[in-house]
């Protein structure tokens, strides 16, 4: 073990201790925490979180960032209500057409950004409005879905479908990430795109479809909110992208992006899980505190990465962004 | 070649398409809208369409003038909105708590936006987070804050601090008032001392500042303090007139809208020159085309797709890449009809 | 050139020219290069060595002329086809993916899939086969970053033979490397050469050239002076080549003889003892006293821009002290120097010199401004004034003081720089190369104010490739040979042919 692998890993292996540590102190304070159901339920009431975060994790690796995921949640939950309900379309078809819509916008995106040289957070925050705009127009209430019922009661899962469908995605994030050509060419474009460039990858292709991928995830997302709620509207997951950024950073991975791991983002989604809970299972604070904690936690991690980043280049000259 | 009044007409230069768009709007609600130029007075207070433009307008004004300096740096301060959520809470929280000296219920949250500022600030300056990511902290955090304290909402009642948002000077509603102070204000500071030099120099070449000698921290420091100041005098306006702190919904959307103004008011989001003018008439603009939309009766929720194409309509037309590409277009376009 | 060795040649370039907006990079270049063989491409800054080697790697495409390599004609439109083509490149910089594995570095780009999955077994035997063949062995698990840059460059080599490179090219490999792991290239270059390999060498480490090279292509202001084997030209004639001068025709001008003695009877302003920084500048003393100008001479690459970064703070000195007034100071920053009244007309004045789009007038006033604060706002009526005063000075054509600067040509740029730091008047004032781009009539308006500011008192630490302007205006001149001072000249001495001697380490008349 060298210590660059070390240093590499840091963050990483911080999240899990910081995990364990909060996991094993709430389980010590409160009685019932350490339950099997309560366990569970970190993958379930959190899946949809979850889904876009692994989306989020590819664009950071990429050095991007997508502030448009909690809107295209609202947006793709509107529109599968919609369809199903309103205009009584099967389930299948509208989970595809959400799918689709999710990466056109997400492709539209990344051409923006990556053709254009337009900032990302703006191109991003655009997007925000425009999906929470276009949401709202097309319903401004919130419409219940009852169309899933008849569907689910034919299936009997090992788990709620929201958490499956979580796991599954994870597992084939985790494959992108690893086992295929797109995702280690976003691993090289955020660790140096101008060497990127020169070895030859297809640095445009990749970057707009890692925007395209958040897009889908962000839609799958959007219908996994549907499953859990179960309803569709234009507001869900408000301030969605927020946690999703700090579930990506507090999971280890670069904001500079480059370094992380799709297991890190995992973690981090879990940490928020255990926070929620606590604040829950301590019934007098406020859940506002979950807040208050994922954005002390960001500060933190992100001082660590500061300070990692810092010994790391200490011989270099002055050059800084 | 002696001194001319260049930069009067450079500066006209630069205001003259948020000015020409401004104007359009303006012309467009003059044939369409029934009223809407028409001023009257009554008791010493003018009244009137326009008026209540730049009223409602002041809290997106304020916000984007401080974000103009941040901007004109390089930078973004994303947390401006829960800023003014913090301040309204804190005023609020005073309120509740019978605190009599106005100068405390006014003076300890713009105190502590000055913090909040201050803390963005070094983060940006001093530590090199990139500002997207350490105002988003502030953000995420900033937000929680101020429903901790306001518990969600709290409403009060206090005829003195509701001055701030119903009162009125000289005729006009006392934001109105605010507004003219502020731009003057910062408009002397980046004119008449070094700041505006220094601010547009860090943001186009901080490299070439520092080797010129720059404080380059310390001018990053100053534009997230202002900007913090100017979300919290404009978090007060709200919380004043509606004798509530929403902690959830105040400030809403207008980090979006301040960098709209900004970008539409000709400042670069890379940094360098600056325009408080063009930043006030593009705050000015959004207000108006949002006011314009409201009373034709189109739902407000449309405003955001409307804002989301103007952001980005506004950004290609500023970037290069998109200009070369339709002027290759065009000139492609020119020889297939040509040949 | 003789025609019986065009069938040994692997590439062949011939009238090869390629103009920027206002600059001809290269004019009708021929360049070949064997199978087989270490080439030097050499030459000073402007020689158009570093466009050539684009325009071969794909980076840029030729306004004109042919490029074959082997039997075929070829027209690289993009790196990944230059590359393809057999045509590979390691920079400077490496670049290279810091933070993913010496393996996957190797392949990246082009892995092997099976149902779209990658075989990491795979890659990392081909990486492990492409290091071998260059004699090393190492963890081709570990992430890149965790070895040296001598290490890491040989990665980017076993990458460029993974591609199946025909043509090897070299850009400035050893700046980094200590003596070891420059003989640990040097060994795998002749390796490769016998392979059949050919490599582009391109270096201004003149022992290096001579240590590893077959042939030599010198370029001056982007055209070919000539193409030599290594082995039959003296050194002082490579130099003499490099800088566009020939020997024989040098006027064998003497420095000024009107200089004043007594300043060096006076404790020197600045004085640096031992000096150094790694990869940078060797242990170097060196004194500069008021109202004299000193010249830094060398080659590029010889390390005198990085000894003016290290007087002016920008990069500190790692080992030996700086002494101002005879009193030790600690220069760790631009702000620091300025603070001790140092200033710096950069030689990279885009990057560290110009602020784009603030006017002429700001950019003059700049300096001056940052010395004084925030609150002593210097009034537009002085700023203008103080413009105008340089303006007509250094003759800056501008249409008017309020143009933004970057619409001005790169000479005029140049000599707003100038002016900035003139106009806040430090004590000792670094030019790195203040004369470049400038126009001849420019040129002496400098000089002349360079002489005027020296009788005020100011010193002047002065860099410049042009030989003629060193020996003009220099009190003495000190002489940078592959990073370490070899020779400092002083009065009757300082002539071009004594200091490209003194470069050549051949003896000083």
């Amino acid at each position: 073990m060298n210590l660059c692998t070390i240093k590499r890993n840091i963050p990483f292996a911080a999240t899990a201790v910081v995990a364990l540590i909060l996991y094993l102190a709430a389980g010590f304070r409160f009685h019932g925490f350490m339950s099997v159901g309560v366990f569970k339920n970190f993958f379930s009431d959190n899946s949809f979180l979850g889904i876009a975060s692994i989306g989020m994790t590819f664009v950071i690796l990429s050095g991007g960032i997508d502030l448009s995921v909690g809107a295209i949640v609202g947006l793709s939950s509107v529109i599968i209500a919609m369809m199903m309900e309103t205009h009584h379309i099967s389930p299948v078809l509208s989970v595809v057409t959400v799918l689709g819509v999710g990466v056109v916008l997400g492709t539209i995106m990344g051409a923006l950004i990556q053709l254009f040289a337009l900032p990302p957070f703006l191109v991003t925050l655009a997007g925000m409005f425009f999906a929470r705009g276009l949401g709202l127009v097309l319903q401004p209430e919130s419409i219940t879905i009852n169309s899933y019922d008849s569907l689910l009661s034919h299936w009997t899962l090992p788990m709620p479908l929201t958490a499956l469908l979580y796991l599954s995605m994870f597992v084939i994030a985790l494959i992108i990430a690893h086992f295929t050509k797109f995702g280690r060419n976003v691993y090289a474009i955020g660790g140096n795109e101008q060497s990127a460039m020169l070895m030859g990858l297809p640095v445009s292709r990749t970057k707009i479809g890692v925007y395209a991928f958040s897009g889908f995830c962000s839609a799958l997302a959007g219908i996994v909110y549907t499953l859990y709620s179960p309803s569709g509207y234009a507001r869900a997951a408000d301030g969605l992208e927020l946690d999703a950024i700090a579930a990506v950073v507090i999971g280890g991975t670069l904001l500079t992006g480059g370094v992380g791991f799709v297991a890190g983002t995992f973690i981090g989604v879990l940490i928020f899980g255990i926070i929620q809970s606590a604040i829950i299972f301590q019934g007098t604070l406020s859940s506002w505190w979950t807040r208050i904690a994922v954005g002390l936690l960001l500060l933190v991690f992100i001082l660590l990465q500061k300070l990692l980043q810092l010994k790391r280049f200490a011989t270099s000259k002055d050059v800084s962004k | 070649m002696s001194a001319k009044p260049a930069n009067f007409s450079s500066a006209w230069s630069s205001l003259k398409w948020p000015a020409l768009a401004l104007a359009l709007v303006l012309a467009f609600n003059l044939f369409l809208t029934p009223g809407f130029f028409h001023l009257t007075f009554r008791d010493g207070r003018v009244y009137g369409s326009l008026v209540d433009i730049i009223n409602r307008g002041a809290p997106v004004i304020l916000l984007s003038l401080g974000m103009t300096l941040v901007i004109a740096t390089g930078g973004v301060d994303l947390s401006v909105g829960a800023v003014m959520a913090i301040t309204g809470a804190i005023a609020a929280v005073l309120i509740t708590k019978n605190v009599s000296s106005l100068l405390v219920i006014i003076g300890l949250p713009l105190v502590i936006s000055i913090i909040a500022g201050a803390w963005n600030g070094a983060l940006v300056g001093f530590i090199g987070v990139p500002p997207i990511v350490a105002t988003l902290i502030l953000m995420v955090a900033g937000r929680g804050v101020a429903q901790l304290l306001t518990n969600g909402q709290i409403t009060f009642h206090n005829e003195t601090f509701a001055y701030i948002a119903r009162g009125h000077c000289l005729g006009l509603p006392f934001p109105i008032t605010l507004v003219v102070v502020a731009f003057f204000v910062l408009l002397i500071a980046t004119q008449k001392t070094a700041a505006g030099l220094f601010i547009a120099a860090t943001g186009d070449n901080e490299l070439a500042s520092r080797c010129a000698g720059l404080h380059t921290r310390r001018v990053k420091l100053f534009v997230y303090v202002v900007c913090g100041f100017c979300a919290g005098v404009a978090g007060l306006i709200p919380a004043a007139d509606i004798q509530q702190a929403d902690a959830t919904h105040a400030g809403e959307w207008l980090e979006l809208d301040s960098i709209l103004a900004t970008v539409i008011g000709g400042t670069a989001l890379t940094g360098g020159r600056f325009s408080l003018g063009g930043s006030l008439l593009g705050a000015l603009l959004i207000q108006t085309v949002t006011t314009t939309i409201l009373t034709r009766g189109v739902p407000s929720q449309l405003t955001l797709v409307v804002k989301a194409l103007v952001v980005v309509s506004v950004c290609l037309l500023q970037s290069d890449k998109f200009r070369t590409f339709t002027l290759a277009a065009a000139r492609m376009n020119r020889k297939a009809v040509t040949e | 050139m003789n025609d019986a060795n065009q069938t040994d040649a692997l590439l062949r370039a011939r009238g090869v020219s390629k103009s920027f907006p206002g600059v001809k990079a290269l004019q009708e270049v021929d360049f070949t290069v064997r199978a087989g063989e270490v080439h030097a491409l050499m030459g000073e800054n402007g020689a158009g060595k570093s466009t050539l080697i684009k325009v071969l790697t794909g980076v840029y495409r030729r306004d004109s002329g042919e490029i074959h390599l082997g039997d075929n004609l070829i027209d690289p439109r993009t790196p990944d086809e230059a590359q393809r083509m057999g045509i590979s490149t390691v920079y400077q910089e490496v670049n290279l993916v810091p933070y993913l594995s010496v393996a996957e570095n190797i392949c990246l780009g082009r892995q092997r899939t099976r149902l779209g999955l990658l075989k990491w077994k795979e890659i990392r035997d081909r990486a492990e086969k492409a290091l071998a063949r260059l004699g090393v062995e190492l963890d081709v698990t570990e992430t890149l970053a965790n070895n040296s840059i001598a290490i890491q460059q040989l990665v980017a080599i076993a990458r460029a033979l993974d591609t199946s490179a025909r043509l090897l090219i070299l850009d400035e490999p050893t700046s980094s490397l200590d003596e070891g792991e420059v003989e640990r290239l040097f060994s795998i270059m002749r390796k490769l050469k016998a392979d059949g390999l050919g490599i582009i060498f391109v270096t201004h480490f003149l022992d290096q050239v001579y240590a590893v090279s077959d042939r030599i292509t010198v370029l001056h202001n982007g055209q070919l002076v000539g193409e030599y084997p290594a082995a039959s030209l003296p050194r002082v004639q490579l130099i003499s080549k490099m800088m566009g001068k020939e020997l024989s025709e040098l006027d064998l001008s003497r420095g000024r003889d009107d200089r004043a003695v007594a300043s060096s009877l006076r404790a020197p302003l600045l004085e640096l003892k031992g000096v150094s920084r790694n990869n940078a500048i060797k242990p170097i003393d060196l004194q500069i006293g008021a109202g004299e100008i000193v010249g830094l001479a060398g080659l590029l690459g010889s390390g005198r821009t990085e000894t003016a970064r290290i007087v002016f703070g920008l990069d500190p000195a790692e080992t030996g002290e700086i002494l101002l007034d005879g009193k030790p100071v600690q220069l760790n920053s631009a702000l620091d120097a300025i603070s001790h009244k140092l200033g710096f007309c950069p030689e990279d004045r885009k990057l560290e010199g110009i602020i784009p789009n603030l006017s002429v007038r700001e950019n003059i006033v700049l300096a001056m401004q940052a010395g004084q604060g925030w609150l002593k706002y210097l009034s537009r009526a002085r700023q203008n004034e103080i413009a105008e005063e340089f303006i007509r000075a250094l003759n800056i054509k501008t249409p008017s003081p309020d143009q933004a600067i970057r619409l001005l040509s790169g000479g005029n740029q140049q000599k707003v720089i100038l002016a900035r730091w003139l106009a806040s008047r430090p004590r000792l004032l670094i030019l790195d190369e203040p004369t470049r781009g400038i126009d001849v009539g420019a040129k002496l308006e400098i000089e002349k104010l360079m002489a005027k500011l020296t009788t005020e008192g100011m010193a002047i630490l002065f860099i410049s490739s042009d030989l003629e302007e060193m020996v003009r205006n220099s009190h003495r001149v000190a002489v940078l040979r592959d990073r370490q001072k070899v020779a400092e000249l002083s009065r009757e001495q300082i002539s071009e042919a004594n200091i490209m001697h003194a470069i050549a380490a051949t003896e000083v008349k």
